[in-house]
């Protein structure tokens, strides 16, 4: 049973990775339709946000809660850009916007290298996540147990503002029906900006919380973008629900392969049983079934 | 808007003459085996316009049949190297020596041909079927098609012992009993491919305007228009869903001898989304535009890394972004040759999804509104 | 208007395009052999070589460092006056990271360039694209890293190490300094790991070593929550680990964080140099093990003279490592093949370089005339606090190069 239990473990963590660097697409693929492929180069803006703190901040126990609402607003801000500049003529194309972003994480890529160097930076973990606690006979890094809360609260977050802020309400009316929306007064122009920096924020935060686990340098993001779009497909487009079921699925999938197969294998078993699950539910995880003809 | 025209057969001869004789006439040994290449992409490139130019459906895994048909092809070379019965020099390197069941069939010339045709015919045509038939498309299709390349890749890289993991298949010495050191056999190679490029397209045009055509620039416009009138689009996108696979196939198994090498990195997702930059510039639903555009793309990404190594990286972004978004229609916008269902709007090439729509709740199906609509207006 | 092909016009065309292809053949056949003629002009006060790095991709992070240090070797030759009296004139290429793109720009330099010779390539898989390249064109190419072993061309000089003047010392040091009984080997799935591992199992079976699990990671892959759960769970005496690049970040901090520690259970490491360290944390990598032939702190009047130059030149945070010293000496090693033929053809430089010696950095190598490599002192090193890596170990005398293993009777491949 050990086994089983660290494989759980593993598989849970590594969903709340995928959760974390899925929750802002969930906002602005999954609410907005925008493809952003630049998404894993704001994740990057995220962890060097966390390293140039880390260089001016001289305590490393304070300099990742104070990286935390920086990366975030960071990654907010690239997003507003992109949206301001480039996005907002592009609604009526989205296959189109989809080229457009990977160019612009191309860019933003070969920026990040000619700024920092290509040699990956370090970012210190502080003290107090050092070590793991025993929860059940397993080692739990603090570090994935910080990551774990920290997609926690996003989540959270994420729906009480949704749910109880007049921007949250004004998001899911602009969702639910743009026309009407506009008719009873909201600015659609301004909540798809509001929307656009909260996703992008997001990557911004799973930034700055990946650089706990991996290197961080400017191919951050394309290792993540993949997976990321993957998970929130296979949720279903718009569903927060769905995104952390399908998140929390996928990383449990891919520990056991990758425990009972090699990572390589394991890695294409799960990308071929999400093909596989959207040949039979290609609406995702969760969706209000329809056979809209619009 | 009116456009002046150029009939796309005067392009396309301007082009068989740019490739056939000019190009020949002043290039350099290696730099008409860099155009060879470039070929290749453009023969894929070719399928991309007809899947997503013509089809409305981005695919953004095509390395994958590119991939299959470099490949197969590099497999067969390494066989015919090694000789009846004998083992390519790799698996004596990394693996135990013997050659795996899946390669023998590939051992002969002609079923190689025929693995390079149908394979990447049956994938996509499953694949399709599977796909389409869901109803799946848009930025789904796209994912996931992406999701395909990425894994294929992935395998190649896992399975050194038989497929040569990262380092890929290469040091070829013969091509179907042609020494590849020689440069006339080089310049065959490259006849060769600049004649498959150039048939294609002609393929192209006479497809077109058949029926078949009519009814994809139907579908992509306005699939479920094309529904009711009772024609499932399902089977409109898988055919050219096949073609397009099996263009990028040949590409790849052309690709093999040219460059001397296939690796996983010419076949992943990278790679993939490098083939639409081509597309796209070239402009997708024009006849000429998807060739044009890949020598174009492929010229550019060497002359520029070459004058500035280590700055292609910023080209390409720009590349795309600017296209893109002031440019949808790409290079044969400008010159007024898109193609006559869309020389008549500025931007409306390609997929289109007005916003508003209510996605989250509905489902996975994309409402091209105005286009439909102006589609059956006509 | 609708723009129609007939029939008769595509039947046409394919035809003539056909046509044409056929007309073009009628070169040689399989079996018939090469002859290439070098266009290196070696008649103005210049000579050209090419350094073919990538610049770009994934492996911009370590290759970036060897295009430095390559820089730095041809300025001090230049401002020595030059090969036989030729100043060096550099063509730089992108490798971009892919295999394809090393063979084609090895290509461009050799072909179009006419250079002299080529310096450059990391990775197994952009050696291996270019060797069939150099040796078709019967050119030379200079290649600066460890690698895998079990290859020795024409046409290549490798002045990094082969197995056996770096993980069969490393294992030789495990056994005896660390008197380890069982080991766990983690690497990134790609030839260089799965080669190394293959000479690790034999040589573990010939000495009586367990090996306890073997781990492949896809390259660049940054989730190693179920790798080390198993290694932990295995409980070996060392890991040995061959992962590559950004993959090395991720095992140390999963490493660490699940309470695994250097004392408890050494990770002995031979693709972290120097410049790595930062990127994966100096806390996460203290008192680990590597395996190389040359560290920074080498206590040698060329070492400190080659690091001072390199700081001076390159901002006093820049750190130097094996691999940059292959580089920086592989310049040096042609310039004594040159000076040596008195020739800078291909042919005279490859009989000429069997004996040549240089003063490196590592001390002195020298170049062996039959499989090319060179003779090299294996270092075991210990990370310390400050990201430096100081010797612990050393075989104290250069290996000769023996990259098919043949002196040692348990290797088979």
């Amino acid at each position: 049973m050990d086994t089983f239990l660290a494989q759980v473990f593993t598989g849970v963590s590594a969903g709340a990775v995928l959760l974390l660097i899925a929750l802002g697409l969930t906002l602005t693929f999954g609410q907005m339709g925008v493809i952003n492929m630049a998404h894993g180069e704001f994740i990057m803006a995220g962890a060097y946000t966390a390293y140039v703190v880390s260089t001016i901040v001289a305590s490393t126990e304070l300099s990742l809660l104070i990286a935390l609402p920086a990366g975030f607003v960071i990654g907010g801000l690239l997003g507003l850009v992109l949206e301001a500049s480039v996005l907002r003529w592009m609604y009526a194309r989205p296959l189109d916007t989809l080229l457009v972003t990977y160019g612009i994480g191309l860019v933003l890529q070969q920026v990040a290298r000619d700024v920092f160097g290509a040699p990956a930076k370090e970012v210190p973990a502080p003290g107090w996540l050092d070590g793991s606690i025993p929860i059940l006979g397993y080692d739990f890094p603090l570090t994935r147990l910080f990551i774990l809360v920290l997609a926690g609260a996003c989540v959270a977050a994420l729906l009480a503002v949704l749910r109880f802020t007049a921007l949250g309400r004004q998001i899911r009316a602009t969702v639910g029906n743009r026309d009407l929306a506009e008719t009873i007064g909201i600015s659609t122009r301004r909540t798809d900006r509001a929307t656009f920096f909260i996703g992008s924020g997001l990557a911004g935060v799973a930034g700055v919380a990946l650089t706990l686990l991996g290197s961080t340098g400017p191919n951050l993001g394309t290792s993540y973008i993949v997976q990321a779009f993957l998970v929130v497909v296979v949720g279903g487009i718009g569903h927060l629900k769905g995104t952390i079921v399908a998140a929390l699925g996928i990383g449990l999938l891919q520990a056991f392969f990758a425990h009972a197969l090699t990572g390589s294998v394991a890695q294409v078993i799960v990308f071929l049983a999400i093909v596989a699950f959207l040949q039979v539910r290609p609406q995702g995880i969760l969706s209000v079934r329809t056979r809209s003809l619009a | 808007m009116k456009t002046p025209k150029i009939s796309p057969y005067v392009g396309w001869l301007l082009l068989a003459v740019a490739l056939l004789v000019l190009a020949p006439a002043v290039l350099s040994d290696f730099r008409l085996g860099l155009l060879a290449k470039y070929c290749c992409y453009a023969i894929a490139a070719v399928g991309i316009g007809l899947a997503w130019g013509r089809g409305g459906m981005l695919v953004l895994g095509q390395g994958l049949y590119f991939g299959i048909g470099a490949y197969a092809m590099a497999m067969h070379l390494k066989l015919a190297d090694a000789g009846p019965g004998g083992v390519p020099d790799f698996m004596a390197l990394y693996g135990d020596a013997t050659v795996p069941g899946w390669w023998e069939p590939l051992r002969n010339g002609g079923l190689a041909l025929v693995v390079i045709l149908v394979l990447p015919a049956l994938v996509a045509g499953l694949l399709g079927l599977a796909v389409f038939k869901r109803r799946i498309k848009g930025a789904y299709f796209a994912i996931l098609s992406q999701a395909l390349a990425a894994a294929f890749a992935i395998l190649l890289v896992g399975q050194v012992k038989t497929t040569g993991g990262a380092n890929g298949l290469n040091n070829f010495q013969g091509f179907f009993g042609y020494a590849l050191f020689d440069p006339a056999n080089k310049r065959m190679l490259y006849f060769l491919a600049a004649g498959i490029l150039l048939v294609s397209i002609l393929a192209m045009a006479w497809l077109y305007n058949t029926r078949f055509g009519e009814l994809l620039v139907a579908v992509r416009d306005g699939e479920e228009r094309v529904r009711f009138l009772g024609t499932d689009p399902a089977n409109v996108k898988l055919a050219a869903y096949v073609i397009a696979a099996v263009l990028a196939s040949i590409g790849g198994a052309l690709f093999v001898p040219i460059a001397g090498i296939v690796s996983p990195d010419d076949v992943g997702v990278v790679a993939s989304i490098g083939l639409l930059a081509g597309v796209a510039l070239g402009g997708r639903a024009s006849l000429l535009g998807p060739a044009v555009g890949a020598l174009l793309v492929g010229y550019a990404e060497t002359s520029l890394s070459e004058a500035f190594p280590g700055s292609w990286s910023y080209f390409q972004g720009a590349l795309f972004v600017l296209v893109i978004l002031l440019l949808p229609g790409g290079l044969a916008q400008l010159l007024g040759l898109v193609g006559r269902l869309n020389a008549h709007r500025g931007n409306s090439v390609g997929d289109r999804s007005p916003r508003g729509v209510p996605r989250g709740k509905h489902s996975v199906t994309e409402v091209p509104r105005s286009a439909s609509e102006e589609v059956a207006a006509r | 208007m609708r723009t129609k092909f007939s029939s008769r016009v595509l039947a046409a065309s394919s035809v003539l395009a056909l046509g044409l292809t056929a007309t073009a053949c009628g070169g040689a056949k399989t079996g018939d052999t090469a002859t290439s003629e070098s266009c290196v002009d070696t008649s103005g006060d210049t000579i050209k070589i090419g350094f073919l790095n990538s610049l770009s991709g994934t492996m911009a992070i370590s290759e970036t460092t060897v295009f430095k240090s390559l820089s730095m070797a041809a300025e001090e030759i230049n401002a020595d006056g030059g090969v036989l009296g030729k100043k060096l004139e550099i063509v730089s290429e992108d490798g971009q990271s892919e295999p394809t793109v090393f063979a084609e720009k090895a290509t461009k330099l050799i072909q179009d360039d006419c250079v002299a010779a080529v310096f450059g390539g990391w990775t197994s898989s952009s050696r291996k694209a270019m060797l069939p390249v150099f040796e078709g064109n019967d050119a030379l190419l200079f290649y600066p890293v460890q690698y895998e072993g079990l290859e020795s061309s024409h046409n290549i000089f490798y002045t990094g190490a082969t197995t056996n003047q770096q993980i069969i010392p490393a294992l030789d040091f495990l056994k005896q300094e660390k008197k380890i009984e069982s080991i766990f080997l983690v690497g990134s799935d790609y030839v260089f790991p799965r080669t190394a591992n293959k000479i690790i199992e034999q040589y573990a079976a010939a000495n009586g070593i367990k090996v306890l699990g073997e781990e492949y990671q896809p390259l660049g892959s940054t989730d190693f929550g179920t790798v080390v759960d198993k290694v932990k769970a295995a409980g070996a005496d060392a890991v040995f680990n061959t992962l590559n690049g950004d993959s090395n970040v991720a095992f140390f901090k999963e490493y660490k964080g699940k309470g695994l520690t250097a004392s408890a259970m050494p990770v002995l490491s031979v693709s972290i140099a120097e410049e790595e360290v930062p990127g994966v944390g100096v806390g996460n990598l203290e008192g680990q093990y590597t395996a190389w032939n040359y560290y920074q702190t080498i206590d040698s009047p060329a070492n400190k003279e080659f690091v001072a130059d390199f700081k001076a030149a390159n901002g006093a945070k820049a750190v130097t490592s094996d691999p940059m010293e292959a580089a920086y000496t592989s310049l040096h090693l042609w310039k004594g093949m040159v000076e040596k033929a008195d020739s800078f053809a291909v042919e005279d430089v490859i009989d000429a370089a069997g004996g040549v010696t240089y003063d490196a950095p590592e001390g002195t190598v020298e170049v062996d005339g039959e499989n090319h490599h060179i003779a090299k002192t294996a270092l075991i090193g210990q990370v310390n606090s400050e990201g430096l890596i100081d010797t612990v170990w050393s075989s104290d005398k250069p290996i000769e190069p023996d990259p098919y293993l043949k002196s040692y009777d348990w290797w088979k491949n």
